[in-house]
């Protein structure tokens, strides 16, 4: 066997340490990413006080609301897509993404006119 | 003018000549290995963008006669009692192409510039959502410092082994930058073995996987992970560049340019610089990498038994980072009462996103319900982090 300039008790040493070195190293990212992240997600904004209104708006007109695709778990909205083509496009999306579809949630899926 | 001393000059001048003097016939052995190359990055698949540039830099640097890259005036570029020690001058004037090009492996360009693209393609998401995914991105380096012992063990010096080891981080431009710092003349196996083995992921891991772990391990479901918000994602890169920059200065050309890539993806103010080092930038220095990294493999220098120990200890390097990432899983598992699956450990190697869809698929294959891309693509980051850091350890500790 050829001999290293390092002995083998030198190299275990270095193998470990440099071991236990990446562990320390993402031991701390680890509590500074918590840290980060806690302090993000505790940064809540405050509900903003309610403005006084001097004159009552107008009523706003409720966008028409398509019909629900069937087996969609009663959550999808159709826009001027027939059940049929709507089953296709999350059939297609699924297939693409590699994705099971029950793993998937479709809000809504609108036709967009080109002018 | 004698037209047939003419023609025999030409034919004696020829390249075809050269494979008859000397060791000119390795020449010939370097070109068929070069086939095998092209034929498994085109036919087979393996990696290709830089393993067909890889096996044709092989094919154009053992041609005789070509002269489009020049061993000995790097050999003097690293000799310290040569006049031309370190003179980038002295390739500029007498080097061909490809020592022009492999300047840019040398001062450690196309790694670091590679970084950037990698980082603008990484989403960082999964690994912030779960932090504790980052533990598995370290327990896979095991393999790094295992094969660094067997390096020494077969004899390689601790410059050598650190370089090898770094094959079982799984990761090409690390690997690269590593091995050009402490043992550029190695560069050449170790570059080919480490992404071929990259390449070979979904065969090496599964035997691995299932000998580690049980069916009811692998068929865990994990729960859905949190919404990341934009602003997380893009304090991510910045914190993470500077803590582990401060910790380990030597890993700033790596983490710096990660980070650098990943906030350009993240601010949503720079969509075409993020474009460009995705894209543009990323195949550039590809291409330019390959050919030059491709070149190093001269047949004196490759067809050595150094070479056949770098290829066995690169497939040890895998093997035992794959087996610390699913044992740190395995022990995520009983800590956590069995809510996460220890498959997604062996994602730890950084071979992003292959060593995620392995994870995938054999937790698939356990559970067909069971979707742990996005649980394992956690680990498959934090690995390209924490090769980085293994990477800046031996560095800082044999680049000295």
């Amino acid at each position: 066997m050829a001999s290293s300039d390092m002995n083998i008790g030198d190299a275990l040493v270095t193998a470990v340490m440099g071991w236990g070195v990446v562990f320390l190293g993402i031991a701390l990212l680890v509590l500074l990413v918590v840290l980060v992240g806690k302090a993000m997600t505790a940064k809540k904004p405050a509900p903003a006080a309610p403005v006084p209104q001097r004159e009552k708006p107008a009523p706003v007109t409720p966008a028409p609301q398509g019909p629900k695709a069937p087996g969609a778990a009663g959550d999808l909205k159709l826009y001027d897509t027939p059940d049929r083509d709507a089953a296709m496009i999350m059939a297609i999306v699924a297939d693409e993404l590699k994705i099971p579809i029950n793993e998937l949630r479709f809000i809504s899926i609108k036709e967009v006119h080109k002018k | 003018m004698n037209i047939l001393e003419t023609l025999k000059g030409l034919w004696m001048e020829s390249g075809f000549m050269g494979f008859f003097r000397g060791d000119g016939w390795k020449s010939l052995i370097m070109i068929a290995v070069a086939c095998v190359l092209l034929y498994l990055g085109i036919k087979k698949k393996f990696e290709p963008l830089l393993l067909v540039g890889i096996a044709f830099g092989c094919l154009l640097t053992n041609l005789p006669g070509a002269g489009l890259y020049h061993m000995e005036l790097w050999d003097t570029f690293l000799d310290e009692g040569s006049e031309f020690y370190h003179s980038y001058g002295h390739i500029l004037k007498e080097g061909g192409l490809i020592d022009i090009l492999y300047i840019g492996v040398k001062a450690g360009i196309y790694p670091s510039l590679i970084f950037i693209g990698v980082g603008a393609m990484t989403d960082f998401g999964p690994l912030i959502a779960n932090p504790k995914s980052f533990f598995l991105g370290a327990a896979a380096q095991f393999g790094v410092f295992f094969a660094f012992f067997g390096a020494i063990l077969l004899g390689f010096t601790g410059n050598e082994a650190a370089s090898i080891g770094i094959i079982g981080g799984a990761d090409g431009p690390t690997a690269i930058l590593t091995c050009t710092l402490l043992a550029p003349a190695l560069l050449g196996p170790i570059a080919i073995a480490a992404y071929s083995y990259m390449a070979l992921i979904p065969m090496i891991q599964p035997p691995i996987m299932r000998l580690l772990t049980t069916e009811k391990e692998r068929s865990v479901k994990m729960e859905q992970l949190r919404e990341v918000s934009k602003t997380e994602k893009i304090v991510f890169p910045i914190v993470v560049a500077g803590f582990v920059i401060l910790l380990l200065p030597s890993t700033a050309p790596l983490i710096g340019c990660l980070m650098f890539g990943n906030l350009l993806k993240e601010t949503g103010v720079t969509e075409r610089l993020s474009d460009v080092a995705q894209n543009a930038l990323m195949n550039i220095v590809t291409l330019f990498l390959g050919i030059s990294v491709g070149a190093t493999t001269v047949a004196s220098r490759f067809l050595t038994l150094n070479t056949l120990k770098i290829v066995a200890l690169g497939l040890i390097a895998f093997g035992f980072s794959t087996v610390g990432g699913l044992l740190i899983g395995k022990l995520m598992y009983k800590l956590s009462g069995g809510k996460i699956n220890p498959l997604i450990g062996a994602a730890g190697v950084s071979a992003v996103p292959m060593a995620a869809r392995v994870a995938q698929v054999e937790g698939q294959k356990a559970n067909p319900s069971n979707f742990l891309l996005m649980h394992a693509m956690g680990p498959n980051v934090a690995g390209v982090i924490g090769s980085a850091i293994a990477a800046g350890f031996l560095i800082k500790v044999f680049g000295a």
